[in-house]
């Protein structure tokens, strides 16, 4: 295996992540977790690729190293082509900021902050100037459904709208990489469908997005969807081609008498 | 589609293009589209098993039009088929056979039959998804439909996943 930091070749060009024998085992009071082994993994511009699999199968710890949330044990990382397998907090923090937007199943949003400010803060944060965050602000949240919201806390919205909000706070900074961690595990059937017509939209528009779901709605949305198992990629499939065998639709609908 | 006639014609009298209509109607773009010829077909041996009678009605420069009505009988065959409870759907049992008998043939790897399965079940929960979204808001019944055979395909792809936890 390779340790973090060692040379590599550069990713193909339109790379968005690119992932080399990507590693991490989780050391705890019991047996090591080998959550992720080995696992190479390309994402390019524009893709949506959505990570199912069962729990405990390491698709969010994947998602984690990806998003710098933990370190690799091992493998090369490179994001938007720059390589960052070996960069401390302070430069991944810098980097998320600017690049790469999160949401997660639970929102976390700053709980004594108002929508507004929980949206606009990250914008800041990147040095935007309070006008230009304001205006960013303003144009997501009407896009997001969430006008008149503004000076609300989270806690006084619902699991939906809180999960708009975190949309919201993740592309504030127009970032080149999106990733969702079970972005509909804790809403209600109506929830999840606004989640998912919502990244359907963003990603329409070019938002290049890895999500991680247990759920086969949530998956089929996107264009390409990676069966996790055990640590390791089992299965990488490009969805919509070919056209579906017979029995397709009609069939799962047809009804008997 | 017997039952679907009768259960229609329980709101009065109606014709063969009629009763097609309200089925379409009803049951929205993502249910396959009854035959015409189906219907009349069907219509015709409901009113030879007596569960209907139908009346020619002259129309002006065009042919007679048959109007259909339920008898007691067929009004007792309704009420009996929602009386009783419907069987479930069976367990994708084609499948099921390749997995059980894939390692003893030494022709297929169970796993690739796995992914290749699931691949199948993405595409058509992808197509579902499409159908949903392209099919009136307001219908619900449609819509109910298309959902209910998304949570079919989604315990169909849980099972997947057992199975490949259990197999690999």
């Amino acid at each position: 295996m390779t340790e973090p930091g060692t040379p590599g070749n550069p990713p193909p060009p339109g790379a968005i992540v690119h992932a080399e024998g990507l590693a991490k085992t989780h050391r705890g009071d019991r047996a090591p977790v080998h959550a992720v082994r080995d696992v190479d993994l390309t994402v390019r511009e524009g893709e949506f690729v959505a990570i199912t699999g069962p729990s405990g199968a390491g698709k969010s710890t994947l998602l984690h190293l990806v998003g710098g949330l933990e370190r690799p044990d091992a493998g090369r990382l490179w994001i938007g082509g720059e390589r960052v397998d070996g960069h401390g907090e302070a430069r991944w923090a810098v980097l998320r900021r600017r690049s790469v937007g999160i949401v997660f199943q639970f929102f976390n949003l700053v709980s004594h902050l108002t929508v507004a400010d929980n949206v606009e803060l990250p914008a800041l944060l990147a040095g935007a100037t309070p006008r230009a965050a304001r205006a960013s602000r303003a144009e997501l949240l009407a896009e997001l459904g969430l006008q008149g919201r503004e000076n609300a806390l989270p806690g006084a919205l619902s699991g939906g709208e809180q999960q708009r909000v975190a949309l919201a706070r993740a592309l504030v900074n127009r970032p080149a990489l999106l990733l969702a961690d079970e972005p509909a595990g804790s809403l209600d059937s109506k929830g999840t469908r606004d989640v998912l017509r919502l990244l359907a939209r963003f990603h329409a528009r070019g938002q290049t997005i890895l999500m991680v779901t247990h759920d086969a709605r949530m998956a089929s949305a996107a264009d390409r969807v990676i069966s996790f198992f055990d640590g390791r990629i089992a299965d990488d499939a490009t969805l919509g081609e070919p056209a579906p065998a017979r029995p397709g639709v009609t069939g799962v609908l047809d009804l008997k008498d | 589609m017997r039952q679907q006639l009768l259960a229609l014609l329980t709101r009065g009298p109606a014709h063969g293009y009629e009763l097609k209509q309200g089925l379409e109607q009803l049951l929205g773009s993502a249910y396959p589209q009854p035959n015409v010829g189906q219907v009349y077909v069907t219509l015709g041996r409901l009113e030879k098993s007596g569960l209907i009678e139908g009346e020619d009605v002259e129309q002006t420069g065009r042919p007679n039009k048959r109007i259909y009505r339920l008898t007691d009988a067929g009004r007792e065959a309704v009420a009996a088929w929602f009386e009783d409870t419907t069987d479930e759907p069976r367990v994708r049992d084609g499948f099921f056979m390749k997995l059980a008998l894939a390692p003893l043939s030494g022709l297929a790897d169970p796993i690739a039959l796995i992914n290749r399965q699931r691949r199948q079940h993405l595409n058509t929960m992808r197509s579902l998804s499409r159908l949903a979204a392209g099919e009136d808001r307001d219908n619900k019944i449609a819509q109910l439909l298309i959902e209910g055979a998304m949570l079919h395909l989604q315990a169909d792809l849980d099972w997947l996943e057992r199975c490949q936890e259990e197999l690999e």
